[in-house]
């Protein structure tokens, strides 16, 4: 418990940089994809400008679609937690709307030395919870109405303090970051291999007696960018998982470091798991937002690649373990 | 020339380097000195809420178990003494005092079933609640961010600076044996 204020500031200083060089690595994987569906689409529509090795008009395809994507990602990552907030349909709430919810969350700020963040709730009898926003000056948190009532005061303050550790941290951030990133990802594959198909069927039927297929670089460059396609998103999906997993152990240890009652969490979890209710408000791209997985036919799944949630009983394994 | 291009390079960057390190150390060891303070400040503010709940509850409990005056004089009494205290042992004290009281206070609700019952009185109980949770949780902060004033002023290189510029390490907030039992026994508010 001495070095806990030192493993806090890593812990930020590792996610601020995370958060950059995700940002870094995706302009860079943006570029790459988009270059090369521009190259492989010129390769088809114009077999001798590729055969001088004129890369111009391949580069300016790839230039737009990638510029116009990075536009995107900005865009949503502005209005990110508005939008994730919408489709979740929460509705913000003030101290008298439920006076012990809002002390909670207030008296969880303290401790975890941030901002009051604005507090939502979702008219949904499923308990869960989830925070979202840029930063901590700008951050939400949202419970279902379900989490009010099945939890005691105690269990909503780990639950609370579990979703302030997801802000304190910048969790909140790289989650956001994920979600535009992978996102635009999935949107710019789709759209490019798209233009690719459209390319190949107008193009091949123009040049059907040229030797526009035989030309191995253009044949090269389609093969790397079909499979660019098909793996890019699938890629990105599961590295943001990945992501979203770990965090959740870092938040569940954090939590325990703001209310120094890990029995409460543990508590909240087991219910949390062992209500049958399933939360209609979510959905596979806000999943990985909530405490726990939302989609309960998912959750056999925990554990492969494709889970945003590590297996619950393995997290109440852990935090019952710091009570001993 | 190449050479004496980087000898001037290496002149101007050393210096200019030092002085933009100083600078972010400087800065950032008053930074976490207006932290400490700016928490203190926070535990002060969670001590007057409660001392404005107080009156209020003890209106509200007078108005269902009047005869129990001992008991209410007592916690009013303790409110009084603990706002106006100096120091933090005696303010340590004058809090206890006060827990204590709450605590009785509390616990005589229990016999009264319509002062339970009592919007107004579980209202109260719920703030007090939250305060008793918001002072611990800010006391508990302070400490955290005093640990890491405290470690940066001693580490190296940062110590150079905190030295010079004569900063000072924060005190921890601290209770010794009698009130750390008092105040890690359960809360007041609760039944």
């Amino acid at each position: 418990m001495a070095a806990s204020t030192v493993t806090f500031s890593n812990l930020i200083a590792e996610n601020r940089r995370n958060s950059l060089l995700l940002v870094v690595l995706f302009c860079l994987f943006t570029a790459v994809v988009a270059a090369v569906f521009g190259m492989a689409i010129v390769g088809i529509l114009d077999p001798e400008r590729l055969a001088r090795l004129d890369w111009t008009q391949g580069l300016l395809i790839g230039g737009i679609a990638g510029g116009i994507s990075l536009l995107l990602s900005i865009i949503s990552y502005y209005g990110g937690d508005r939008v994730i907030l919408a489709v979740s349909h929460a509705r913000p709430i003030q101290h008298d709307d439920d006076p012990e919810l809002f002390n909670v969350v207030e008296e969880t700020a303290i401790a975890a030395g941030v901002p009051m963040p604005r507090v939502y709730v979702i008219d949904d009898s499923a308990p869960n919870a989830f925070a979202t926003g840029r930063d901590p000056q700008r951050a939400a948190i949202t419970v279902t109405s379900g989490l009010r009532t099945k939890l005691t005061r105690d269990e909503l303050q780990g639950v609370v303090a579990h979703e302030m550790s997801h802000i304190g941290n910048y969790d909140i951030r790289l989650m956001l970051l994920l979600a535009v990133l992978v996102g635009t990802i999935v949107m710019l594959a789709d759209f490019l291999s798209q233009m690719l198909f459209f390319s190949s069927v107008t193009g091949g039927r123009r040049r059907s007696r040229d030797e526009s297929g035989s030309n191995p670089i253009a044949l090269v460059l389609v093969v790397v960018a079909v499979i660019l396609g098909i793996l890019a998103p699938l890629l990105a999906r599961i590295m943001q998982l990945a992501v979203s997993r770990e965090r959740e152990y870092l938040a569940d240890a954090s939590a325990v470091e703001l209310t120094r009652y890990p029995q409460g969490l543990a508590s909240a979890l087991r219910k949390i798991d062992g209500d049958p209710e399933v939360l209609e408000a979510a959905n596979r791209g806000t999943a990985h937002l909530f405490i726990a997985n939302p989609i309960k036919k998912f959750e056999e799944r925990a554990g492969s690649v494709f889970a945003s949630h590590p297996p619950i009983q393995e997290r109440i394994r852990r935090l019952e373990s710091l009570t001993r | 020339m190449p050479e004496s291009l980087i000898s001037l390079l290496v002149i101007i960057a050393v210096p200019l380097a030092i002085v933009g390190w100083a600078i972010a150390a400087y800065n950032g060891l008053v930074g976490k000195r207006v932290e400490t303070q700016n928490s203190w400040s926070q535990i002060d503010v969670q001590l007057k809420r409660r001392y404005d709940l107080i009156p209020n509850l003890v209106e509200t409990v007078k108005g269902y178990a009047a005869h129990e005056r001992e008991t209410l004089e007592r916690v009013t009494e303790a409110r009084n003494i603990a706002v106006g205290a100096r120091g933090v042992a005696e303010q340590a004290r004058a809090e206890n005092m006060l827990t204590g009281a709450l605590k009785s206070l509390f616990a005589v609700a229990e016999a009264y079933p319509d002062l339970k019952a009592n919007q107004s009185f579980l209202q109260l109980q719920e703030e007090l609640t939250a305060t008793e949770n918001r002072i611990g949780f800010a006391r508990q902060h302070y400490n955290d961010v005093v640990a890491q004033y405290n470690s940066a002023l001693q580490s190296v290189p940062t110590n150079v600076m905190g030295n010079t510029f004569g900063f000072k390490p924060a005190e921890f907030f601290a209770l010794d044996d009698g009130e750390a039992a008092a105040v890690r026994s359960p809360v007041a508010v609760k039944f």
